[in-house]
């Protein structure tokens, strides 16, 4: 072992502690880019053809933005009527039933637009950025987020034994036995 | 910087010091601390002047035999270390016993068991990241909360409920008192006491995230009867807006993001995810005490909070600027 070698480790040492982890903790989507999508909803559309609502929303991959979004969901009362996704005076969210569309670009549309019976518009109260990691919870709790992002339903969504899904962004179509 | 800038500019030195006591508890602290201080220097000293001499007889020493001689070790010395050695452990376990007895005798001093039934209730609830008071009374119409601003009676003890609402934070006032921390799901109690007025300042001192080292708060310690007109003043909803720009601020608060988080007693807003803004203006200090409750810095924090205190809660609210300068209007008439 020759000095060398040992400056060699200390400065491995060292400079490894230079590389910080960088986490940018609001990175707010352009807003040029994503203009207010106007979506088709259902089959049933009146006016012209309406292109069908595509691509990813902006944070269905960031576990953070998806951990913030389950945060906003009860700070901003969604629990109120839609409970922890499984639904109330509102529908669930953790089926496979969605009656305006579960594109992020559908469920964004259904925030700030507000639905017909009794779904309030948020549009114009809840920032765009915050708006986007709401769709990413609500994506996530319908398990349409990469697996990576968001691992698992959290435990209280669960009735029985977790449900294994086989590889990253499967989506579990088979819902859980009920033991009752 | 602003934060330095700020704390020096309002001349802050020793308003966050244990060393500076202002309440029975810190005092007790502070007798405790300068009496660690004082062992331990001398102490040092001791042990220093031990090392040194050492080093000057060894030095002596190797010069007289040379430096290659091996050293002998007669059966004398041997004994004489060995005497050394004991007297050297034993005082280090007596002394060390002694600061533990007087650790245990202040920490019985300043135990919550003296503080009076009836005395003032405060519960500190702790949020990421900032600070909220409410003072608890037996009847509700009575109850207030006062963010991030901590006002008590001078020369009456406090009782200090905590608790957290989200990851442990730790409540610390130097100038009156040691820390206690805030676990979320439990509370615990303390108490505290001024006996002189002032302003103080406490701190997050338990590491909560990103903006822990922002996560500061003002205790304004005031004569009682000052003390209950400022109760009295924070019990009021929030004055109605005296101009049309008011007027138009508190429509812009209301239309915009802000009631989604805030209160502002007296209007529609009532979500308690925010700090309570219904007396806003009355406060010294914005965003957890880092910065000074100014014209400038309440715009600046209401435009971008993401580049005072990167990581918080609050989104960046754009907004046109005439309606930015009514909303300030408006906030800055909430005293």
């Amino acid at each position: 072992m020759t000095r060398n070698g040992i400056l060699t480790i200390l400065a491995v040492a060292v400079l490894g502690g230079c590389e910080r982890e960088m986490r940018p903790p609001e990175v707010l989507p352009s807003s040029a880019a994503r203009p207010r999508p106007i979506v088709r909803q259902t089959t049933l559309q009146p006016g012209r053809p309406l292109a069908q609502a595509e691509g990813r929303g902006p944070y269905d991959e960031n576990a953070y933005s998806i951990s913030q979004g389950q945060r906003l969901f009860s700070q901003y009362n969604c629990v109120g009527c839609h409970a922890h996704g499984g639904g109330g005076m509102g529908p669930a969210l953790i089926d496979d039933t969605w009656i305006y569309g579960s594109e992020p670009q559908n469920i964004y549309a259904t925030i700030l637009e507000g639905r017909p019976n009794g779904m309030p518009s948020f549009g114009g109260h809840i920032p765009e950025q915050q708006a986007w990691q709401i769709v990413a919870y609500v994506r996530a709790m319908g398990r349409l987020v990469p697996k990576a992002a968001a691992p698992g339903r959290n435990d209280h969504l669960y009735s029985g034994e977790s449900p294994q899904a086989s590889g990253p962004g499967e989506e579990l179509r088979q819902p859980a036995e009920h033991p009752r | 910087m602003n934060a330095l800038a700020f704390l020096a500019g309002s001349g802050f030195a020793g308003r966050q010091s244990a060393l500076n006591p202002a309440g029975p508890q810190a005092g007790r602290i502070e007798d405790l601390w300068w009496l660690m201080f004082w062992v331990c220097t001398a102490v040092f000293v001791l042990v220093m002047l031990f090392f040194i001499a050492g080093m000057v007889r060894g030095r002596r020493a190797r010069k007289e035999r040379g430096v290659e001689a091996p050293m002998s070790v007669e059966p004398g010395v041997e004994r004489r270390m060995m005497r050394t050695i004991v007297a050297a452990v034993a005082a280090t376990v007596i002394t060390l016993f002694g600061l533990l007895v007087a650790s245990v005798a202040t920490g019985r001093s300043i135990s919550p068991l003296r503080v009076p039934e009836d005395a003032l209730t405060v519960k500190v609830i702790g949020h990421q990241w900032w600070w909220d008071f409410e003072y608890q009374h037996p009847e509700p119409y009575r109850i207030i909360r006062s963010p991030n601003e901590l006002h008590i009676p001078v020369g009456q003890p406090v009782r200090i409920l905590t608790t957290s609402a989200d990851v442990i934070h730790s409540f610390w006032v130097p100038n009156l008192h040691g820390k206690l921390d805030l676990i979320p799901g439990r509370t615990a109690d303390t108490w505290i006491q001024a006996d002189r007025p002032g302003v103080y300042r406490g701190q997050c001192a338990e590491f909560c995230g990103h903006q822990h080292a922002h996560m500061g708060f003002l205790v304004i310690a005031e004569p009682p009867e000052r003390f209950a007109a400022w109760w009295e003043r924070q019990r009021q909803p929030a004055p109605e807006p005296a101009t049309p720009l008011q007027q138009r601020g508190r429509q812009v608060f209301l239309s915009q993001a802000c009631p989604l988080c805030h209160t502002i007693q007296g209007t529609d807003a009532g979500s308690r995810v925010g700090p309570d803004l219904t007396h806003l203006a009355s406060r010294r200090t914005l965003a957890a005490g880092t910065l000074p409750n100014t014209r400038g810095h309440l715009g600046g924090w209401i435009a971008d909070p993401q580049s005072t205190k990167p990581g918080n809660l609050m989104p960046p609210n754009p907004m046109k600027s005439e309606d930015l300068q009514a909303l300030l209007a408006y906030l800055e008439s909430l005293r």
